[in-house]
């Protein structure tokens, strides 16, 4: 190519005398491409950067409304002749009424309210104004009387969810338009919300309930949250570290530092190699077929789900800590060797504190891997529907959980709009918590990393 | 040291610490050394000179069995430490190499404090009932290393941080802290600057009082300067092997003249 020319053949005429001020055309082409291939650079950076700010904007956009919620504050009189006719405060009669039951309490506190507040709206009918609360609503009651028997009769401060129509109402999801052709809602009860807002009785206010609260069923979308999720997920997390971290980081030190080179141990090698691109819902299908139908593991379960993403992280883990381990100077074996340090000593001395930044750093990557992950889950039964938060460990890790990337799934699927903004509001849950374990990694890196 | 007439330093001692016995050595298919037959005497300091890739490095690092962490080396014949084959089956490598010590080319202390470097060897041989004991020993050792005075106001500083020099004389204290009968050192002054390499050479000398020094060097003058005994390897065959004033001023072996002489290598 070009540098071959830079010895002139023999024979040929003497290179003619040129100017040091001047480019010559042999120069200007070599500066010419540089610049060229260092604007495809810099545009394939911009391309990058510009797919990242759209994605962070728009999931943003649709999904930083579902961390507020309105809230209606409501003194419900807990009717004794409805809850507990028989004036007994006898807990198995109490739990005979139903959350139906309770519908009629709320409608009545609703209707109170707006005349306490003097508010009179026109073509409201009073099982509109009713439901202007949640669905939910009820079953908080019901828990709240279940607990405290004693309140029978007597007249409590409730803060209740408002419907999901007058939720959205307030995120501009929902207009007078609109409302006007949805059964669920109508433009009288949006004045009536506009209303409470102003009298104070209803408010937007931080959603904490979205990071604690369980999923909620589809008609239900403003009671529905990440909590049974989120904790699915931890469970599932821990039982991957605890799992994978020592099967990969020994699996690795074995390889590495003591198998003998041969073509078994190359064979595992590619074989771990090829681990890593097996398709994840591959992993579901195994641990469908191994964990539950031959182990008989129960579904749904937390330790199901983190014995399948261990088996899908230990191939990022090993070639992580092969790589670190690697990466530390044959030197220090030899020094350690040297001074008569077994072959077990000098790896356990030496060569894992200085591998054990990029053995953390891979580890966490694996992680945040297998956190993201959604299909093995699917098929191992962590899609279901679960409303009860798994019991505490390890007896929790038996317990029919959700995780963070099936709840987006799940809630994707759902036909109630409100749910786009749940499940835009639970990927940025999930990316923030993406987030911060990369930056554990780079600080671990950072803090541990020593020179030799 | 009078470096100038090395034939006036003559051995003062007639013990055998190491004989090498028709020692062979192949990386894979790889004839690195052939028939080998040396006597290293005790507290003498025995040079191997040679070409690169002559093999003199490989035969050193057969004396520790060093080689052993290489898969594809095979090693044949016999070495004798002490009238005890290193090489028999039930001898432990681990043992043999608190025995025979090393010093490799590279500077390479621990990324660890100069105590810790030193204290490493002594700890893990249990030389030390307790703490005492064990500052007692570093000290000796930094002090054999000829380091002590530069390094005992900042033992807890990393060994890293150290100059090149000074890395390599704690490497050598941290060889010598596990007491061993014999030191190897590979090219110990390549990595080097001149003022470096002649204190390690100066340190060379006094751990002749002590110990068996083998060093493996590129530099003849290294050699006539520190060694009582000298070897010449070439081609993976030991070529001559006498007192090192006989190897430099009246060699036997036309090669080791051409060597000598600069012809060749």
């Amino acid at each position: 190519m070009t540098d071959t020319s830079l010895t002139p053949p023999a024979g040929a005429a003497p290179r003619a005398k040129t100017s040091l001020l001047r480019e010559d055309a042999h120069t200007s082409r070599r500066n010419a491409a540089e610049k060229r291939f260092r604007m495809y650079g810099l545009i394939a950076v911009m391309c990058g950067i510009l797919a990242l700010v759209m994605l962070l904007i728009s999931i943003v956009n649709s999904g930083a409304s579902a961390f507020r919620q309105s809230y209606v504050t409501l003194d419900v009189y807990l009717d004794e002749a409805k809850l507990d006719k028989k004036g007994e405060r006898n807990l198995e009669d109490i739990k005979k009424v139903s959350t139906f039951g309770y519908s009629p309490l709320i409608k009545n506190a609703v209707l109170s309210a707006m005349e306490e507040n003097g508010i009179v709206i026109e073509g409201l009918s009073d099982k509109e104004a009713g439901a202007l609360i949640s669905k939910e609503a009820p079953a908080t009651l019901r828990y709240f009387v279940l607990d405290n028997p004693d309140a029978i009769g007597t007249t409590q401060t409730f803060t209740l969810l408002a419907n999901g129509r007058v939720d959205g109402y307030f995120k501009d999801r929902v207009t007078m338009e609109s409302a006007a052709l949805d059964k669920n809602t109508s433009p009288e009860q949006l004045m009536l919300a506009d209303a409470f807002l102003e009298a104070g009785v209803l408010e937007n206010r931080f959603n904490w309930s979205f990071l604690t609260a369980p999923d909620a069923s589809g008609q239900r979308p403003e009671a529905a949250g990440l909590g049974v999720a989120m904790l699915g997920s931890l469970y599932m997390m821990l039982i991957v570290l605890v799992c994978a971290l020592p099967i990969g980081v020994a699996a690795s030190i074995y390889l590495e530092e003591f198998a003998p080179k041969n073509w078994l141990t190359d064979l595992i090698e590619v074989n771990i190699a090829n681990l890593a691109a097996v398709p994840s819902i591959v992993f579901g299908i195994l641990g469908l077929a191994v964990f539950i139908n031959f182990a008989g593991l129960p579904q749904s379960a937390p330790i199901v789900g983190g014995l399948v993403l261990t088996l899908m992280t230990l191939p990022t883990i090993i070639i992580a800590t092969r790589a670190s381990l690697k990466a530390v100077p044959p030197s220090i074996r030899d020094a350690a060797l040297g001074v008569g340090a077994s072959k077990t000593q000098s790896v356990f001395h030496h060569v894992l504190p200085l591998a054990a930044p990029g053995i953390l750093t891979g580890t966490i990557i694996g992680l945040a891997q297998a956190l993201g992950e959604t299909a093995p889950l699917l098929l191992i039964g962590m899609v279901a529907f679960v409303r009860e938060y798994p019991g505490s460990p390890p007896d929790g890790f038996f317990d029919p959980a959700s995780a963070l990337p099936v709840q987006i799934y799940n809630w994707t699927q759902r036909s109630d709009p409100a749910f786009v903004e749940r499940a835009s509001g639970a990927i940025i849950v999930l990316l923030v918590f993406l987030l911060c374990m990369n930056a554990l990694a780079i600080f671990l890196r950072r803090r541990f990393e020593r020179r030799w | 040291m009078n470096d100038m007439r090395p034939i006036e330093r003559m051995t003062n001692t007639e013990a055998n610490k190491i004989t090498a016995q028709d020692v062979n050595v192949f990386y894979g298919d790889t004839h690195a050394i052939k028939d080998v037959n040396v006597d290293i005497e005790d507290k003498t300091v025995t040079a191997f000179i040679g070409p690169s890739g002559c093999g003199k490095s490989t035969f050193l690092r057969c004396l520790n069995r060093m080689n052993d962490t290489i898969d594809v080396a095979r090693v044949s014949g016999k070495i004798l430490l002490d009238d005890e084959d290193i090489y028999d089956k039930a001898v432990d490598p681990v043992q043999l190499r608190a025995k025979v010590g090393m010093v490799f080319q590279k500077p390479n202390p621990f990324p660890k404090s100069i105590y810790d470097n030193v204290a490493y060897g002594p700890k893990i041989h249990g030389l030390a009932r307790n703490k005492a004991e064990l500052d007692e020993i570093v000290e000796r050792a930094l002090r054999r290393g000829a380091i002590w005075d530069e390094v005992k106001d900042r033992l807890d500083a990393p060994g890293t941080g150290l100059s090149g020099g000074q890395q390599q004389r704690l490497c050598i204290a941290r060889a010598v802290a596990t007491e061993p009968e014999v030191l190897l050192m590979d090219e110990p002054c390549s990595a080097l600057d001149p003022i470096a390499t002649a204190q390690v050479e100066e340190l060379i000398d006094e751990l002749r009082q002590n110990y068996s020094v083998v060093i493996v060097t590129h530099s003849m003058q290294q050699a006539a300067r520190v060694s009582q005994k000298t070897a010449f390897f070439h081609l993976g065959s030991l070529v001559e092997f006498g007192e090192t004033g006989t190897i430099f001023t009246n060699p036997s072996d036309p090669r080791t003249e051409s060597y000598i002489t600069g012809r060749i290598g």
